[in-house]
């Protein structure tokens, strides 16, 4: 049991962040808790994906080129798998701007009720 | 290739600001996604490589029958509701118009991008674009919309992430986001757990999306207190575009069958859509304000197309097809003429309807086309989805969609008629909100005559796309046969 979790640590790893992120999303009350519960959530499928292109030993995909002479061997085994993490560049990017959208929401609803705690919020605005 | 014509004309005039521009850019994209299903009619499926480079390594654009089909509605929809919002936006934006129109246009590039998008990731990144512009809009309402755009927003990033998810658990298995090839690839071997788990996931992602259930709570006050001009344009496409990545996936992402067969989604599908569709009419009939009652409305109606794909069989989804498009424009003529009705007299709540059928006769007129295709009536649109998800139910023997959707037609007209009947059987009443002074001592039949004076149409801007949408509910109906045979069977077999 151990050995397994160990052998796959990034993936159990991933599951817990996925965990905690929804227990924010949802057990806490504030909206800021909640909006870093999603930031948890959004990181954890991050590691998800780069730990999927991980492989024991391998180095990065580049090719070394000298007067036309490929200096590094070409053999897929040898490099990491660098598509996952062109697409979590792209995952990243995405989730700094809901992020951000997120903050700017929060601060419009901070200044109109001076309050960030949802029930109490739910109140005020009815 | 020529499908890109759709993508880059929506994609360049993003940033333009006023409503001109956001104008011809729907209408162009419009005229586009019409094109380009005549020219699919004609040639078979396109196919666009962004960036020159061949499909696995680079990504495709794919426009089909069904794609095209549906960029045509959304489009179209989305012409015709910009038009009739103009003076909503005027006033609900105010100095912010052009950033308005902006996120508008971000909203309908995303929605486009995911019709078309021939590439899983890609799917993502689209739904991400068409969401955020959707939670910014939704937030512009201010009040209790702020609240209503945080919790979309919270939802909406959990649905995109899950299904972010399960395209990773899909591409470690497979090695590839194409969908094409993720269709062969999974042909061949599709035993792995981890493809049924990305499945589960990708399920649960765009459910959360198209407003499934039990993962609808984010809609209602979204669609509520979201600005009119807002809710108009989102109500009709927003959740269909979910629903048309959910139909995508049964189509051309997983083998024939196999969501039915080895991960139940189909059946999952099949009973929270027959709960949605009970659920949704029974918390309608309860609603007093009619943008909530609408937005209830529209969980049942999505349930419906969640049923239809959930059947799995080639008619169930021309069904879902079908009510995508009859749902899309029914929901539009509706919103349309609720959010007519609040501009010129302020009225949201139903019990406030009375008498309006005689005040705006042609907003009204058009409510209620809309209402009677919502119902199934035979000429109109709404009828004949019905129709076809009830024989698919009948084929597959699964007699409780047939009782559910029979029900459900019956739970729609006590929900609509019951604003028609205050519409047009009641009396006229004072306006609420002005409260125009009558002397006193005129009669009942003077005050009626003094009020049938003012009476006010919604402007004739408004007005008119409203009509136009109302009256497309029927033409659509009768020509559904046309659109079922050469667009939607082919495009599914």
């Amino acid at each position: 049991m151990i050995d397994e979790i160990a052998a796959r640590f990034p993936y159990w790893a991933s599951g817990v962040l996925i965990a905690v992120g929804l227990y924010g999303m949802i057990g806490k009350r504030s909206l800021v808790k909640k909006l870093i519960g999603m930031n948890i959530f959004q990181s954890a499928i991050i590691l998800f994906f780069i730990a999927g292109s991980m492989r024991d030993g391998a180095t990065l995909p580049i090719l070394l080129i000298e007067d036309g002479h490929i200096l590094t061997p070409v053999d897929p085994e040898l490099y990491v798998n660098p598509l996952p993490h062109v697409l979590m560049l792209t995952a990243i990017v995405v989730s700094v701007a809901i992020t951000g959208v997120a903050l700017a929401f929060l601060i419009r609803i901070y200044r109109e009720y001076q309050d960030l705690d949802e029930e109490s919020l739910l109140k005020k605005v009815r | 290739m020529l499908a890109a014509l759709i993508v880059p004309v929506v994609a360049r005039l993003r940033y333009e600001l006023g409503f001109i521009l956001a104008l011809a850019g729907v209408g162009l994209s419009a005229a586009a996604s019409i094109w380009s299903l005549v020219y699919v009619l004609d040639n078979g499926t396109m196919h666009y490589n962004l960036g020159g480079w061949a499909p696995p390594v680079g990504i495709e654009y794919v426009v089909d029958l069904i794609s095209a089909f549906v960029a045509v509605i959304v489009t179209s929809v989305a012409t015709l509701v910009i038009i009739g919002t103009r003076r909503w936006a005027d006033r609900e934006a105010g100095d912010r118009l052009g950033s308005f129109y902006g996120l508008v246009m971000l909203l309908i590039t995303g929605l486009v991008g995911m019709v078309v998008t021939g590439d899983l990731f890609n799917l993502f990144v689209f739904l991400e674009i068409s969401s955020l512009a959707a939670y910014a809009l939704v937030f512009l309402g201010g009040g209790r919309a702020m609240l209503a755009g945080f919790r979309y927003l919270i939802l909406g990033s959990v649905g995109g992430s899950f299904y972010m998810l399960g395209v990773g658990f899909l591409y470690f298995s497979t090695g590839t986001l194409n969908m094409g090839e993720m269709k062969d690839i999974l042909t061949d071997d599709a035993t792995a757990r981890s493809v049924q788990a990305g499945a589960a996931f990708i399920f649960a992602g765009l459910g959360l999306k198209m407003a499934l259930v039990p993962m609808h709570l984010w809609l209602p006050d979204a669609y509520t207190f979201a600005p009119s001009s807002v809710n108009t344009l989102i109500a009709p496409i927003m959740t269909k575009v979910g629903a048309y990545a959910m139909i995508r996936m049964f189509l051309s992402v997983f083998p024939d069958g196999y969501l039915k067969d080895v991960v139940p989604i189909g059946d999952a599908l099949l009973v929270l859509g027959l709960i949605g569709i009970i659920f949704g009419s029974v918390a309608a009939m309860s609603q007093k304000d009619i943008r909530r009652m609408l937005a209830y409305s529209s969980i049942s109606q999505l349930a419906l197309i969640a049923v239809g794909v959930g059947l799995g069989t080639p008619l169930g989804l021309v069904a879902a097809l079908l009510h995508i498009m009859n749902h899309a424009v029914m929901k539009a003529t509706l919103f349309m003429a609720a959010a007519s009705v609040r501009f010129t007299s302020g009225i949201t709540q139903v019990a406030d309807f009375t008498g309006l059928g005689r005040r705006m006769p042609f907003t009204m007129g058009a409510f209620t086309l809309g209402a009677l295709a919502m119902v199934g009536i035979p000429p109109a649109t709404g009828f004949f989805s019905k129709w076809y998800a009830v024989q698919a139910g009948i084929e597959s023997s699964q007699w409780i969609v047939v009782a559910v959707v029979l029900v459900s037609s019956l739970l729609t007209a006590v929900y609509l008629f019951r604003i028609l009947e205050s519409a047009y059987l009641h009396p006229l009443q004072p306006e609420p909100s002005h409260g125009h002074d009558v002397p006193d001592g005129f009669g009942e039949t003077e005050q009626e005559l003094a009020l049938e004076a003012q009476a006010r149409e919604a402007p004739l801007d408004m007005a008119i796309p409203t009509v136009v949408l109302g009256l497309s509910t029927v033409v659509l109906g009768v020509l559904n046969a046309v659109i079922v045979i050469n667009i939607l069977e082919p495009g599914i077999a």
